[in-house]
């Protein structure tokens, strides 16, 4: 086990570079505007755009831009020869000239939140709901929530955001049932913020929460089909135990590795819309500003963070997996 | 003879209704079985052996499911049980084993984990206590090292090793009946041979009655006491062991006796088959249910015959031929049981 780990986490890495390099070509070998135009802005003449274009190292060759590139993220500490930036160098946002990395590590408390609060609803709606409708599949109870499930998974987010605005925020919304809603920025404690975040996590859960449901539902049916699910219920075991020890326990590992790669896409700054639409400052929203204003080192840094979290999260769902089913062993 | 049966099962009838029609699994089963005895249920899939066996525990029931008849288990009636009346005869009263064991074990849990729940749900044990009793029913089995296997996983086992759990886990509560589905089938002829000789040499230490489910009547040749022979839901042939492999009376019989192989029979050319496919349960034949297969139907086959004595000694069956023209039919030439007896005849 413990070789495995560290073969995937030498890989995790090998990987990690290969993302960069193709995040480098996409922005930097076929730019969509001059970086040095875009960083210099509009009143810029040309001695300014060429001082830049030196300064940035556009000037040098490809590869040897790459190289300092991958120098400047993955060198883990000022060695001596390398630029003084630290480790995770992705460099400085064109628009504000912040450090990259700073600007992400701003954010990410906000896209956190946002993500743990929501895989908090859409779990814990998920699992009864699944359950339910698995046990008493083809009742009305279970066709009505399978076809709200559907609705809410083909309703797009930023339309169940403006929804949930205009129904339910306190200051625009016309049912203003949850108090103390108002603007993430603005909220000042942990409470208050949370208050903020009640929105969002809802509309971002609910597509998920359906989804999970609906998944959920037909891995249950399929493990009650199971020889060893008859046994249980041959021992003598009640039906509550019977779904809820046996048949759960099949059901949801399915469930885990989902939910693993679900978190790291949301961490990476997948909720690009939710976040837009609630106006919180996280990953999401600050993908959507740079790519608005071309920003390419801020888009890099993001990218490869994104990365980072998905490699990550899928090592530890393949080992949180092996201690889930026995069977599955890594050698 | 004189003490009441342990299980009764009287006119059982097992309907499902599906898109296609209604299936009709189990069509009026009766059958006895007393304490300490094994009855073998022999027929091919499909015939209604696992439905009925399955019924017995609820295990069955289903909203499309439409059960009728009496099981009386000890004198109370199974089928009036609700669910949790009945959860407190399972894997107490009567308890089952079931034809992959490998699939019949939950794949997340221990096996220490898993007797431990079965002796939990029915007995008020402690964790220390319950695991010492699974421990002694694992070396009960046969298996070796039961203390260091008690924390293993059922692909951590073999075959064979696999089902002794499944027995192991049967017996946690001292069942009065024991209903094997199939219980050798997925397994290899020597590990077959081992776990029927387990069960036999365990209802004989431990003095319960074994319902021996199979399609295979080698299997049941040596164990069982009475043999009953299911076809598309109905006991064809019902009688003592000797009686059905030495006075068949039921041509679906003898064609399950033709198609075994036998070592104290001249070999064969070809082994006996019967011919065409088992027939549909929604819709079987009007009359007998055998006479599109039989080889020697004839105009009385149309009226749909009961289970009735037409030989001697409790030996009954539902075939309309005169029991010395049976005679006849079934021995040919060579000594051996088959179908095909008429056309090498003729």
């Amino acid at each position: 086990m413990a070789r495995y780990i560290v073969r995937r986490l030498i890989w995790a890495f090998l990987m990690l570079i290969a993302v960069s390099g193709v995040v480098f070509i996409l922005f930097y070998v076929f730019p969509s505007a001059d970086p040095a135009q875009l960083r210099a802005g509009r009143q810029a003449n040309e001695d300014q755009i060429q001082a830049i274009r030196e300064s940035l190292g556009l000037d040098k060759s490809v590869l040897e831009q790459f190289w300092i590139y991958l120098k400047g993220v993955f060198t883990p500490l000022d060695l001596p020869g390398t630029d003084s930036h630290g480790p995770l160098y992705f460099g400085h946002s064109y628009q504000s000239n912040a450090d990259v990395k700073d600007v992400i590590f701003s954010d990410l408390p906000a896209t956190v939140m946002l993500t743990v609060g929501a895989v908090i609803v859409w779990m814990a709606v998920a699992i009864p709901t699944g359950i339910i409708s698995a046990i008493r599949q083809r009742s009305l109870l279970d066709r009505s929530t399978m076809i709200t499930t559907l609705v809410f998974i083909s309703a797009p987010v930023f339309w169940l955001g403006l929804v949930a605005l205009y129904l339910f925020a306190q200051d625009v919304g016309i049912f203003p049932i949850f108090p103390g809603i108002g603007s993430y920025a603005e909220a000042d404690s942990f409470l208050s913020k949370c208050a903020t975040m009640i929105l969002p996590w809802l509309v971002l859960a609910a597509a998920t929460a359906a989804i999970y449901a609906r998944y959920l539902r037909s891995q249950m049916i399929d493990v009650m089909q199971e020889d060893y699910i008859r046994t249980a219920r041959a021992k003598g075991l009640p039906e509550k135990r019977v779904i809820g020890k046996h048949v759960l326990r099949s059901a949801i590992t399915p469930i885990v590795t989902l939910l693993g790669l679900d978190v790291a896409v949301l961490l990476a700054g997948n909720a690009i819309l939710t976040e837009t639409v609630f106006n919180i400052p996280g990953i999401g929203a600050e993908t959507f500003n740079a790519i608005k204003r071309s920003d390419l080192p801020m888009i890099q840094g993001i990218t490869l963070f994104g990365a980072f979290f998905i490699v990550t999260l899928n090592l530890v769902v393949d080992i949180v997996y092996a201690y889930l089913d026995p069977r599955v062993r890594y050698e | 003879m004189s003490s009441a049966p342990l299980l009764e099962i009287e006119d059982l009838k097992v309907h499902f209704t599906t898109d296609e029609g209604v299936v009709k699994a189990v069509d009026g089963l009766s059958l006895e079985v007393r304490e300490g005895e094994m009855l073998g249920i022999v027929g091919e899939s499909g015939s209604g052996k696992s439905v009925a066996n399955m019924t017995i525990l609820g295990l069955t029931r289903a909203s499309n499911a439409d059960i009728t008849g009496r099981i009386s288990f000890e004198g109370e009636d199974l089928l009036e049980m609700d669910d949790e009346e009945l959860q407190r005869i399972r894997g107490n009263g009567i308890s089952m084993i079931f034809q992959d064991p490998l699939s019949a074990l939950h794949p997340f849990f221990k096996i220490g984990s898993q007797l431990v729940e079965a002796i939990q749900i029915h007995q008020d044990m402690d964790d220390g206590a319950a695991r010492a009793h699974a421990i002694d029913l694992l070396e009960l089995v046969g298996i070796p090292d039961a203390d260091r296997r008690m924390g293993e996983y059922p692909h951590e086992f073999s075959g064979g090793m696999r089902q002794r759990v499944m027995i192991a886990m049967a017996l946690t509560n001292d069942p009065k009946l024991l209903i094997a589905d199939e219980p050798t089938t997925a397994l290899d002829v020597t590990t077959q041979a081992q776990i029927l000789r387990l069960i036999e040499r365990l209802r004989k230490e431990l003095g319960m009655a074994v319902i021996m489910i199979t399609h295979d009547l080698g299997v049941i040749a040596e164990v069982a006491d009475r043999v009953m022979v299911m076809y598309a839901g109905e006991v064809v042939e019902s009688g003592t062991l000797d009686q059905i492999f030495y006075d068949p009376q039921h041509p679906y019989t003898w064609g399950l006796l033709g198609s075994l192989t036998r070592v104290d029979q001249p070999r064969l050319a070809r082994l006996a088959q019967i011919a065409g496919q088992p027939p549909s349960l929604i819709n079987p034949p009007s009359g007998c249910h055998f006479r599109n297969r039989c080889p020697h139907e004839f105009a009385k086959c149309t009226e749909h015959p009961l289970l009735e004595q037409r030989a001697e000694g409790g030996h009954s069956d539902r075939c309309w031929l005169p029991p010395d023209r049976k005679k006849e039919l079934r021995v040919v030439e060579t000594g051996e049981i088959g179908l095909e007896a008429k056309e090498s005849a003729a």
